[in-house]
């Protein structure tokens, strides 16, 4: 972090004076008038990227664990159905993974009687079920080749001591394998989960209204063009200084042998 | 050919991806996909350069600058900085035209794409190349120096040559980017492969069939680029020791 002391030298204090400048005079000249109008639809659409973003990086986490495990020590039944997961989660743009799952399935789903008389129908016909299946398998797919990784650099050591001392082999995952390995990537982990913050508002294209949604919102409806694009772009940052000192406090939460 | 086609029962989506039909479409969409990731990525590369040596070596405030140019750019997501920045380089070119008394100008969809994406690589690029010119042994450069030669021919002779090994894994990273943030472009409405497979889906409503093959192209372009990348990490780490021990 910067310190106040290196904030005071003359050419920092003069670019945020300018800085200030530009904020003042964006504040004055630039019209904000339409914000009392979308507040509440803001708010309701930052609650929707949030939401997408925690739930999308919980679920697609818990997948890549065993994707990464599979890739890192399974046999080769389970590693290459992992690998080629991976690779084509990696190899091909989100937007389209996005689109396919959305016009593909919900293209294919409603030729099924019983899918459409199914209680899950009601969901299924909505847009945030597939923008979150999307997002998970597309995070489980990054996050599967970090744990790859992870979970091979665990010290060989560490896990045969275990072993000794005759632990089975969940425990020995669940207390010494899985936390070393996570915490061996927790830097990383957080970079990701960021790129994953900047992927949420390709589901606005698929009609989920979330925060970028919103803006798109008030630029077809006034015509003001950058007022909205610069909100937005400042909540984003908002949000991913605020995943980033999160996962600074992680890395500080755990004990580090470097 | 077209007999196994018929026994899989592909026989209607081989003729809707009929290079006479919707194919077509979609390899020039490829093409123009390509193009702006190669524009980009050059670009990119060109403003990554400078940015690395004005990060390294530049004034207090070039460098204050560039740490809030590569901060920015990689904290808000593309699809908002692609928005933000087609409208801004429209309005310029407009502004500029009028000034000079010419009319409003159609912006060409490639030209704007590369810029649009270029600038955004280029933050990523400038972070990947300092770190590798950071990895160059500063006694090389500093053995450079005391023989005279100007910066330039430094760069050119000993600080490139000597960083390419350290940054092609992260500059083929950020191709692979390149290629897939092509994509985004469809938001904005260029005819890349996106854009054009999704017009294509919708007036065929074979949704599988054409994404499906969209991101085949896409699965191809990643899986040769790799291979690509991996004989010119090979080349730029010629005569270095290997490091997995033993004799190179």
């Amino acid at each position: 972090m910067i310190s106040v002391k290196e904030l005071m030298q003359p050419h920092r204090i003069v670019m945020m004076l300018v800085f200030a400048a530009l904020v003042v005079w964006c504040a004055v000249s630039l019209r904000w008038d339409w914000i009392p109008k979308y507040a509440p639809l803001a708010l309701e659409g930052l609650w929707a990227t949030v939401w997408i973003l925690a739930v999308s990086t919980f679920l697609g986490f818990l997948l890549a664990v065993p994707l990464g495990l599979a890739q890192a020590v399974g046999p080769w039944y389970l590693s290459i159905p992992a690998r080629t997961f991976c690779t084509v989660i990696r190899g091909t743009p989100l937007l389209l993974q996005i689109w396919l799952l959305y016009y593909g399935l919900g293209s294919l789903f409603p030729q099924f009687p019983w899918i459409r008389s199914s209680e899950l129908w009601p969901y299924l016909r909505q847009a945030w079920p597939y923008a979150v299946l999307a997002l998970t398998l597309s995070y489980a797919g990054y996050e599967g080749e970090v744990m790859r990784g992870a979970f091979s650099g665990v010290a060989k050591g560490q896990l045969e001591a275990a072993k000794s001392f005759g632990m089975p082999r969940f425990t020995m995952f669940r207390r010494i394998w899985l936390p070393q390995a996570i915490r061996n990537v927790l830097p990383t982990l957080g970079g990701e989960t960021i790129l994953q913050l900047k992927a949420t508002p390709l589901v606005a294209t698929i009609t989920v209204v979330e925060i970028y949604a919103v803006s798109s919102r008030v630029r077809a409806d006034t015509f003001i063009v950058y007022e909205p694009l610069l909100l937005l772009a400042l909540v984003y940052m908002a949000i991913a200084g605020v995943i980033a000192l999160a996962f600074r406090r992680f890395e500080a939460g755990t004990p580090q042998r470097r | 050919m077209t007999g196994l086609f018929e026994i899989l029962g592909l026989g209607a989506s081989a003729e809707l991806l009929s290079l006479e039909g919707w194919g077509g479409n979609l390899l020039r969409g490829l093409a123009n996909s390509l193009q702006i990731a190669f524009g980009a990525f050059g670009l990119g590369l060109v403003i990554g350069l400078f940015g690395a040596y004005g990060k390294l070596y530049g004034g207090k405030v070039t460098r204050d600058l560039l740490a809030i140019y590569t901060t920015v750019i990689r904290a808000v997501p593309e699809l908002v900085l692609i928005l933000i920045l087609y409208y801004v380089g429209s309005d310029i070119i407009n502004k500029i035209s009028e000034a000079l008394g010419g009319g409003r100008v159609e912006i060409n969809g490639v030209a704007a794409g590369i810029w649009v994406l270029g600038v955004v690589q280029g933050a990523y690029a400038t972070e990947v190349l300092r770190g590798a010119i950071k990895a160059v042994p500063v006694g090389q450069i500093e053995a450079a120096k005391s023989y005279g030669m100007p910066t330039l021919m430094i760069m050119r002779r000993v600080t490139i040559p000597a960083m390419m090994s350290f940054a092609v894994p992260g500059l083929a990273n950020l191709w692979l980017i390149a290629t897939k943030d092509t994509a985004l472009l469809a938001v904005v409405g260029f005819n890349e492969l996106t854009l054009e497979t999704r017009q294509a889906a919708s007036s065929t409503r074979a949704y599988f069939t054409f994404f499906l093959a969209a991101g085949f192209l896409y699965l191809m372009v990643t899986l040769c680029s790799g291979a690509v990348f991996a004989r010119v990490e090979k080349w730029a780490r010629r005569g270095q020791p290997s490091l997995k021990g033993g004799t190179a």
